[in-house]
């Protein structure tokens, strides 16, 4: 039907964005946010630094990709070693690239059924939180001065995305707004409260870029919404009940552990990155044929 | 006879004093600094929890009482009062300060230089309230009364902030307007309360002439200090240093932005003399540069040394009295880190209890400000270069001046005489400079 004579300006637009990778757009809005960061926000964080875990992450993917006979793409590494330099903290920087090879390796090393099953960034930062008290994240480190900026930059996000999977970006908005609301309406807090802690850089920042991740969500909608909603309330458990930090973070690494089984019960078709039908077979095409 | 809950908060500079390295500290006395502050020490491991407050309270201590919410149910023997001097002590240790070094002369090598003191920010909060019952009908518990040294502790366990505002005014007490629904708020958060107040005969006998920090500790999850009474009924913005020590690595709120101060910067000779103001006008220019929105971090030290040090360490009897409850064990091997938080805050822009981590970042910092005394040559080569230069560095000291405080750089020049001090030698002819 596209191909019949007329097309309006609307769906050339829509087959562009087809077209185009949400990766890219991923990796130009992570580089922006951090440089905002470094120079804004005095990140304890150098260019240097996220240089060398983004090209870690490469590495360590390049080396993958051939231990394993798949074709080599930068592309999700790159937004690995990004999403690291903008997320973990330490003073050793041995430390933080081993996160950068955890983060890569893991996607490569734990697989189910020929899919990954964490959020490379995400298993990286727990994995060494557990291994050492010597790595941390940092919160507040965002302010919530800049929050407007930050929300036009992940809607972007959403938009490039194409919606393809953001019903779990979604889905996660509203399960952690109902309950950071909810909390404070029983406890009778005023809604400034609540809207302070939704007003986060890092809570956007693992909205938009982490949990939305497609490659290691459910592949059912309903197994996603479900998946959504279990992150929320296991972080907002860890942080509002338990009273750690970083809920989140725990709950998606935790919650992940849950994919395989939302995905026997609620079966659907596996997501594939668009690109280039010349391209070669990346890893996930290799998945998608091991699965077949 | 009718008590108000006060929350008070006070400022002074306790007077530093000399030591260390390779030069000295020189303290400035009496000027108050911030208005309305609050000091607390919060000592943590684990989820073990030492909190000491301050109160620097003026009034007639027969008005003073405070009511503290604490995270868990609080027994006989886990409240304390603490000496005034060790956080004082602490303060001094700790607070930004002015560092000056000497020119060596160009002509003749000579080098020496100076350090000297800072003031700090000291504290106090009060929350002042009251006693008695009729209690459990009102859905309020008075778990135990004691007295310890000079106040009357109240454990009170409340069920319904109703029945702890109608307690409270029974018993004398005005609550600001605003506070009941906050104290409803920590009631279903399981938040507990201590009401103290001064037992006069106790005092008189004791023989203190003001009121010393109340200790209290326990064991819970929540890493936070509890701040949202505070703000109720503020007429503006309140100062806050929390001194939080813990086993190692810097302390940060998780719910703020955590920055850390200018340092190691430049400023001009007469800073010496105003280190005070001009303190005071860089930290006032800092919270607006970041919208009054960030915590700021002002030090954060490995206890076990420091060069230089403002203030001598503070004794491991010290740490101990000040609830480094590790060192009790004789736990050597566990570490005594200190970062101190300087905050300001009012209802709009922190509406929440601050939240605190311990990260891993056991880097040094302190806000350290640089003074430089020119030297005064005589009129060799060397000193032609010598006074070019310095006149650059005194512009460069005058911005820098300017830029941390938000004065004038043209007043800057002015007070640093500029224009008149130092008139560069005329330059050498290329020619007399070969012989």
């Amino acid at each position: 039907m596209i191909d019949a004579g007329f097309v309006s300006p609307a769906s050339r637009i829509q087959r562009g964005m087809k077209r185009f990778d949400p990766r890219l757009y991923q990796i130009g809005a992570l580089t922006l946010l951090l440089l905002y960061g470094i120079v804004v926000l005095d990140f304890d964080v150098t260019l240097l630094r996220a240089a060398l875990l983004v090209g870690t992450a490469i590495g360590m993917q390049a080396l993958c990709s051939r231990f394993r006979h798949v074709a080599f793409d930068p592309r999700s590494a790159a937004i690995s070693g990004l999403s690291l330099s903008l997320l973990l903290r330490s003073q050793s920087l041995v430390l933080l690239l081993a996160g950068a090879v955890i983060a890569v390796a893991s996607k490569f090393i734990v697989r189910v059924r020929g899919k990954h099953l964490f959020n490379p960034t995400n298993i990286a930062i727990v994995a060494l939180m557990l291994m050492t008290n010597r790595v941390w994240v940092s919160p507040g480190q965002w302010g919530n001065a800049a929050f407007l900026g930050f929300l036009i930059a992940c809607i972007g996000g959403l938009v490039v995305n194409r919606a393809a999977r953001s019903d779990v970006t979604c889905a996660f908005i509203v399960s952690w707004t109902a309950l950071i609301i909810g909390r404070a309406l029983w406890v009778g807090d005023p809604l400034t409260i609540p809207i302070h802690r939704l007003e986060n850089g890092a809570l956007l920042l693992f909205t938009f870029f982490m949990i939305s991740d497609p490659k290691t969500t459910p592949d059912s909608r309903a197994g996603r919404i479900l998946f959504a909603a279990l992150v929320a309330f296991g972080g907002w458990y860890i942080n509002y009940r338990l009273f750690r930090t970083n809920g989140i973070l725990w709950s998606l690494a935790a919650s992940a552990l849950v994919v395989p089984i939302i995905d026997a019960l609620l079966p659907a078709a596996r997501y594939r990155w668009r690109i280039p039908a010349a391209a070669a077979p990346a890893l996930h095409d290799q998945s998608l044929a091991t699965a077949a | 006879m009718s008590k108000r809950i006060i929350i008070l908060i006070v400022t002074f500079f306790a007077a530093a004093h000399a030591h260390a390295f390779c030069g000295f500290y020189v303290a400035k006395g009496d000027a108050k600094i911030f208005n309305r502050a609050s000091q607390v020490v919060i000592v943590r491991d684990q989820d073990r929890t030492v909190m000491t407050m301050a109160n620097d309270f003026q009034g007639s201590a027969r008005d003073f009482a405070v009511v503290i919410p604490v995270p868990t149910k609080i027994e006989r023997g886990q409240i304390h009062v603490a000496e005034k001097a060790l956080i004082d002590h602490l303060d001094a240790y700790s607070s930004p300060r002015l560092v000056e070094y000497f020119d060596p002369d160009p002509c003749a090598v000579a080098e020496r230089q100076m350090d000297m003191a800072a003031p700090r920010a000291a504290v106090t909060e009060a929350i002042t309230v009251t006693k008695r019952d009729r209690a459990k009908s009102l859905g309020v518990t008075i778990e135990a009364r004691y007295t310890v040294g000079e106040y009357d502790i109240l454990i009170l366990s409340a069920k319904q902030s109703n029945g702890l505002e109608t307690w409270l005014v029974e018993n004398g007490y005005t609550l600001p307007k605003g506070a009941a629904p906050v104290l409803e708020s920590y009631i279903r958060q399981n938040m507990h309360f201590f009401v103290a107040k001064v037992n006069l005969g106790e005092q008189a006998r004791l023989g203190f002439n003001y009121l010393r920090p109340l200790q209290v500790a326990y064991e819970s999850p929540k890493f936070m200090l509890p701040v949202r009474l505070g703000t109720v009924n503020a007429s503006g913005p309140q100062e806050l240093f929390a001194y939080v020590i813990t086993t190692g690595g810097r302390v940060e709120t998780t719910n703020y932005r955590t920055v850390k101060l200018p340092s190691d910067v430049d400023v001009p000779l007469f800073v010496r003399n105003d280190f005070a103001p001009f303190y005071k006008a860089l930290f006032t220019q800092q919270v607006t540069r970041e919208e009054m929105s960030a915590v700021f971090l002002e030090y954060a030290w490995d206890m076990n040394w420091c060069d230089p040090c403002a203030s001598e360490p503070l004794s491991r009897d010290e740490l101990r009295k000040l609830g480094v409850f590790w060192l009790a064990a004789d736990n050597a091997a566990k570490g005594v880190f200190l970062t101190r938080l300087h905050v300001r805050y009012d209802h709009a822009h922190f509406p929440e209890d601050l939240v605190f981590q311990q990260t891993g970042d056991t880097q040094q910092f302190q806000a350290r400000y640089v003074i430089h005394h020119p030297a005064n040559p005589g009129n060799c080569d060397a000193a032609a270069a010598y006074r070019r230069e310095l006149r650059e560095r005194q512009e460069h000291e005058a911005k820098n001046v300017a830029e941390l405080t938000g004065w004038k750089v043209g007043d800057m020049r002015q007070r640093m005489h500029l224009n008149a001090a130092i008139s560069p030698a005329p330059e050498k002819k290329w020619w007399e400079k070969i012989w």
